[in-house]
């Protein structure tokens, strides 16, 4: 194919995209869509996996049956969450292990928040109503991004996050509604999560690469200072009702903006967390790796029985 | 109590879904890909489901007004009679599925016997239970039959966990005092009667896995008692840690 060729496709691509037209695995997509898919589709599905680390934590010690029931349900819906995520990178022309491999050796990058420990069962409401709703803000937008099996998967993580962020919120509202010690954890939760969650939205729009970009295939939509202000501005209403205070003392309602005034965010601590310094940055990659090293042995019975099983089959037919 | 062996019996059965519900929970995370993460949660999701049913039935038969979370938290270590099999270590995947696999041929040979139970709530949790148990036993089979059959190492490790597990597997058929009664009464199931069958059936898959069958005619018993391995402390340390650390609350 010629240069003009090449530009021919581009230009027919970029019109498809304009008018909303849903890209397919199988379509002509230019190498740099390509990449830029398989880099944010694949942190998405890494994201996934990780998060169900600090979580499923918590699952053997949950307070009472229900609430068990409910962790573990959650936490395996990240796994299939993780797994469609994985799938709809694969069509891209990737294998899951040369995604594994990127996670592994730490090339591929995943939500810091992840690396923040979970440390009461206060941080199981607090995750569930503070990260995943971030992580709701983020994704909303990503229902209608051109490619198709990216978006198709975030029509139902979307719905499955709604759920476990009212599931999170509803944890810290029976704590605020307990006793002393239940609130004060869940104050202390709230404390320890609030800045994090506003970091899970990235670097302020004048540090941020990739977004004009990112906006032109619809991978993006708002930038990530104006979909911070929309977390805020939604989530200190329900910090109210459940009678806890937002940890930033420059927190202001800003009548004229009809949008709420906040402090300053520490850059240099998320900066420290995404260059893998976090409190648990080694502790979670460190747990994948021992999940998938202790696997291996197991994957490869399965692929030797199934082959075994479908020579069988064959003489059979011989 | 109301009924204490109608009690006792049902504990028996449900404090084995708890107890491995609990040790599957622990995996979750961490399993060898996603696709065996995700069906090793939901076995356990179903476990501690059918728990739920059995705690709640038997709350009710109580003096004082329990709930379903002070059987299930509230007990002394004593007080929890799971047979001794499924309070067994994670030790590798091949451990995690001779459990699942010793206890699930058993566990669908209850539930299909326990359908026909005078006691309408058991023989329901039954129906409901089986459809879910078939699926456990189809999936720890199948792996069974993979990792036996799989590769050198596999084998190796498969047959490791059979031998290691099988002293377990005599534990299922004991009676109890309360297991007695409740057979007279056509309640409860006469476990004794599919003994045969059970080890027919194991030996059948052992066999297919290109397994052996356990050697030991020395078999452990003490779980139905409440006379635990030493693991059992430790499951019941993290089981109960909220309940205990901060009591008499609403979660």
């Amino acid at each position: 194919m010629n240069e003009k060729d090449i530009k021919n496709l581009e230009e027919i691509f970029e019109q498809r995209i304009a008018r909303d037209e849903k890209i397919e695995p199988k379509d002509w997509m230019p190498e740099k869509y390509r990449q830029t898919h398989i880099r944010q589709i694949s942190q998405h599905a890494h994201s996934e996996i990780v998060g169900m680390l600090p979580e499923g934590n918590w699952i053997t010690r949950a307070p009472t049956l229900r609430r068990k029931v409910a962790l573990l349900a959650k936490v395996q819906d990240e796994a299939g969450h993780g797994l469609y995520l994985y799938s709809a990178t694969e069509t891209l022309g990737i294998t899951r292990e040369e995604l594994y491999e990127q996670l592994h050796s730490g090339k591929a990058k995943y939500s810091s928040i992840f690396n923040y420990p979970a440390i009461t069962w206060a941080d199981m409401g607090a995750i569930g109503w503070l990260v995943d709703g971030a992580a709701i803000i983020n994704q909303v937008a990503l229902c209608t991004t051109s490619f198709g099996p990216y978006a198709r998967a975030m029509v139902r993580i979307c719905k499955e996050e709604s759920f476990h962020q009212r599931q999170g919120f509803e944890i810290l509202l029976t704590l605020c509604n307990g006793t002393e010690v239940q609130k004060a954890m869940a104050q202390d939760s709230l404390n320890r999560w609030w800045w994090p969650s506003l970091m899970m939205f990235g670097p302020p729009d004048a540090e941020s690469t990739h977004t004009e970009q990112s906006m032109k295939w619809k991978l993006k939509r708002k930038s990530n200072d104006d979909l911070r202000q929309q977390f805020i501005d939604q989530t200190i209403p329900q910090a109210e009702i459940l009678g806890i205070k937002v940890p930033d003392p420059d927190l202001k309602w800003n009548e004229k903006r009809k949008s709420y005034d906040f402090g300053e965010i520490d850059w240099e601590e998320f900066w420290q967390v995404v260059k893998g310094h976090g409190p648990c940055n080694k502790e979670r990659i460190n747990a994948r790796i021992d999940a998938w090293e202790k696997g291996v042995w197991v994957r490869d019975a399965a692929l030797a029985y199934a082959e075994k099983q479908s020579d069988k089959k064959l003489n059979k037919a011989v | 109590m109301k009924n204490k062996n109608l009690y006792n019996y049902i504990l028996g059965i449900a404090d084995n879904s708890l107890i491995l519900g609990q040790r599957l929970g622990e995996l979750c995370g961490h399993g060898p890909n996603l696709e065996t993460d995700i069906a090793l949660t939901n076995i356990s999701l179903d476990l501690l489901g059918q728990t739920r049913n059995y705690y709640q039935y038997i709350a009710r038969l109580h003096d004082k007004e329990k709930t379903e979370d002070d059987i299930a938290f509230l007990r002394s270590e004593r007080e929890y009679i799971n047979v001794l099999l499924v309070e067994q270590p994670n030790t590798h995947f091949g451990f995690v599925m001779a459990r699942q696999f010793f206890y699930d041929v058993f566990h669908l040979m209850l539930m299909e016997k326990l359908q026909e139970s005078k006691d309408e709530t058991l023989s329901a949790i039954a129906k409901k239970a089986i459809k879910e148990v078939s699926y456990h036993f189809r999936f720890s089979s199948d792996w069974v039959k993979r990792l036996g059959d799989g590769t050198k190492e596999s084998h190796y490790k498969m047959q490791e966990a059979v031998d290691e597990l099988w002293r377990f597997t005599d534990e299922f058929f004991h009676l109890t005092e309360a297991d007695k009664a409740m057979i007279e009464a056509g309640i409860g199931v006469d476990v004794s009667n599919f003994k045969e069958a059970y080890y027919i059936k194991v030996s059948e898959i052992l066999t297919e896995a290109t397994l052996s069958i356990g050697a030991s005619k020395y078999f452990q018993k003490g779980g139905k008692q409440g006379i635990h391995s030493e693991h059992m402390g430790f499951i019941l340390t993290e089981l109960q840690y909220m309940q205990r650390t901060y009591p008499n609350m609403k979660w």
